[in-house]
């Protein structure tokens, strides 16, 4: 950590030049990357997207201090918000609907015009983020409502049920009117498209996107959107953090009673943080049901909260920069250990010993383990956390400025 | 008494089969330092979180500044001009001094998510200004220079300023403190002595529980006793100490 810092408070001048440094590796990556396979472009791009549902769940977890274990829910709302409205579904919706209650399917045809009965919707890019982003953080007020006086492990258990009945509720919401399509899921999800330019190729163009007539692989197309997400949500979250309602948030983690007697309106306070740490996880499931053209329920298990918790505490809880690391680590290791494996094996002992699968998991669950052993306070903890003395931090300031 | 700051009366609170407060009354002039006094148990505690909104009395008549005030919440009580520190020092521990005393700024200020991220004009002026009056009030306690110092790395007596600190930068009219000298030696108690009479002197009245019964007589303008929840004296400092009530339930039993 000593190379990069990204204490703009402290150390501008080398957090900035840190900050340009990584944009520009991230910049030049997925160029280098194509060339060993798109497939390691696509590990990227779904860290990405692990990445901004870190950072969200790190305004409820890491600032708030509220523990989350139902988040992938809001992920789950973005994610088949998107199927429904980007999708043919909206056809099979209202068929069904249709028959249920013909006078309804009328009506909504009436709305929304004919050709959604053999169409569904297809509503453009720019209204389904900023509609996944509210609509997750309805639902992230609709789970904060209920558990306004848990905490802990209370809290964890109430939201562990959440994130299950979103689930149960995407698995079985297909009957009598079909949101939903069940345990299927929903298929032929479009493909984001922004100004005329559709992010994974037109027909015909082998998956390969132009702009102005550069042509790139969709999964670079999709890896600068991702980035650019994760900079807006970065720099998003990292404003809150430095502001009243940051500050307040975590006041109500260090001492939630105090916090109220020093005027802080705690229900109001703390349903923020759930609606704000739920919106980026529904933005987040947007881009995901756009990336893959499909959505299933099983995308949207107990695991993939409890890993973008990993991420979080693993990292360094509540430190942005942590948050990210363990949001690479965490989504990138696995894929990484999937490819490097077998390969590994076969040259040491010339077979496969250990299947790929098995010994990933195992190397995964181990690296955790050592990491919270050694580094209980994360990766890459917020510097806050050392107790140093005025005196010698203004001493050692002096002699770094001294050496710059 | 004609310039009542705080008028309470008639406050009554049950903990199950336990009369905790029984028709308790405390009337408060403008500017005035108000002792809470009584033996342990004897419900001082209980009374400040009646008034502070931190338990719900089952009756009582509550009044701030001549306008009648409801203790349902604690924010609200510390928006309408109540704020208080606690018996066991509560400070947010991972923030910096400086950022506990911002802290204490949330209620009279009001950037919310937009300004948070957008950081227009007046989001800045606001931020500026928090953070301004927080250095000020930490220099005013005496602890300016560990503003940036974790809080719970604060030497005892200084956590002591910054939740007093804290409490002043909700620009309180009543600042009400739960036993401030509570662990402290005589000097550091002398040092408090000065801060409070400082505090009263920039125009804040102080509601003031303590067990050191020195320290308030020479302190305190006028003087509470509670005992088993209930009053049994009112008046000034000489007046308590010759009280005959008092001195059996309190002064004659510590001596």
């Amino acid at each position: 950590m000593a190379l990069l810092t990204f204490d703009t408070a402290h150390k501008p001048r080398q957090s900035y030049a840190s900050m340009a440094i990584l944009l520009a590796v991230m910049l030049v990556f997925p160029f280098v990357a194509s060339q060993f396979g798109n497939s390691w472009v696509r590990i990227i791009d779904m860290a990405l997207l692990y990445i901004m549902l870190a950072l969200g769940l790190n305004i409820v977890v890491g600032f708030a201090g509220l523990l989350d274990l139902g988040y992938i829910a809001f992920f789950a709302v973005g994610a088949y918000l998107t199927g429904l409205l980007a999708s043919p579904q909206f056809a099979a919706l209202l068929e069904s609907v249709v028959n249920y209650s013909p006078a309804m399917g009328d009506a909504l045809v009436a709305l929304f015009g004919e050709s959604i009965r053999t169409e569904g919707i297809h509503l453009s890019v720019w209204f389904i983020v900023p509609l996944a982003g509210l609509v997750a953080a309805l639902f992230g007020a609709l789970l904060g409502a209920p558990t306004l006086k848990l905490r802990g492990d209370y809290l964890a258990i109430v939201t562990l049920g959440f994130g299950e009945i979103i689930r149960i509720f995407m698995n079985n919401l297909n009957d009598p009117i079909n949101f939903t399509n069940g345990p299927q899921g929903i298929n032929l999800i479009d493909p984001i498209r922004i100004f005329g330019v559709s992010l994974a190729g037109e027909a015909g163009s082998k998956a390969t996107v132009f702009i102005g007539g550069f042509g790139m692989p969709s999964v670079n197309a999709y890896y600068f959107l991702f980035l650019l997400l994760c900079i807006v949500t970065i720099f998003m979250t990292s404003r809150l953090q430095h502001s009243r309602l940051g500050r307040a948030w975590v006041a109500i983690r260090e001492d939630e009673i105090a916090a109220k007697a020093m005027g802080i309106n705690t229900r109001n306070v703390k349903l923020l943080a759930f609606s704000m740490g739920a919106s980026f996880g529904g933005v987040a499931g947007a881009m995901f049901a756009a990336f893959q053209g499909f959505v299933s329920p099983e995308s949207f298990s107990l695991t993939e909260s409890i890993a973008v918790l990993a991420m979080v505490v693993l990292g360094g809880i509540g430190h942005i920069p942590g948050v990210v690391m363990g949001g690479v680590l965490l989504a990138a290791l696995p894929e990484v250990l999937r490819h490097v494996v077998e390969p590994v094996q076969q040259s040491l002992f010339g077979k496969v010993l250990i299947e790929a699968e098995v010994l990933r998991q195992l190397l995964y669950g181990l690296a955790m383990v050592l990491i919270m052993l050694n580094r209980p306070a994360g990766l890459w903890p917020s510097p806050i956390k050392e107790d140093r003395p005025v005196a010698a931090t203004d001493k050692e300031e002096k002699e770094e400025s001294a050496v710059v | 008494m004609n310039d009542l700051l705080l008028n309470i009366s008639s406050v009554n609170k049950r903990f199950g089969g336990l009369q905790a407060l029984t028709d308790v009354r405390i009337q408060i002039a403008r500017g005035q330092i108000y002792g809470l006094i009584g033996p342990n148990g004897a419900g001082k505690t209980t009374f400040f979180n009646v008034i502070t909104g931190l338990y719900q009395p089952d009756t009582g008549t509550f009044e701030l500044d001549g306008k009648p005030y409801s203790p349902s919440a604690p924010h609200a009580v510390a928006k309408a001009g109540i704020a208080r520190t606690f018996q066991n020092i509560r400070l947010f521990g991972e923030m910096t001094a400086l950022e506990n005393v911002m802290v204490g700024r949330h209620v009279r200020t009001r950037q919310g998510v937009f300004g948070a991220i957008v950081r227009h004009r007046a989001a800045r002026a606001e931020e500026a200004a928090i953070r301004a009056r927080a250095q000020e009030l930490l220099d005013f306690v005496g602890i300016g220079q560990f503003a940036q110092r974790t809080a719970r790395y604060l030497s005892y007596g200084d956590q002591r300023r910054l939740e007093i600190a804290r409490a002043l930068a909700t620009e309180p009219k009543l600042l009400a403190l739960d036993e401030p000298a509570a662990g402290m030696n005589a000097t550091e108690k002398l040092a408090l002595r000065e801060l409070l009479v400082k505090i009263q002197k920039a125009g804040i009245t102080i509601l003031l529980i303590e067990h050191d019964v020195k320290l308030m007589m020479g302190l305190c303008d006028r003087i509470s006793v509670l005992e088993y929840g209930k009053l049994i004296a009112e008046g000034l400092p000489a007046e308590i100490q010759k009280n005959q009530a008092v001195i059996e339930a309190y002064l004659g039993g510590a001596h």
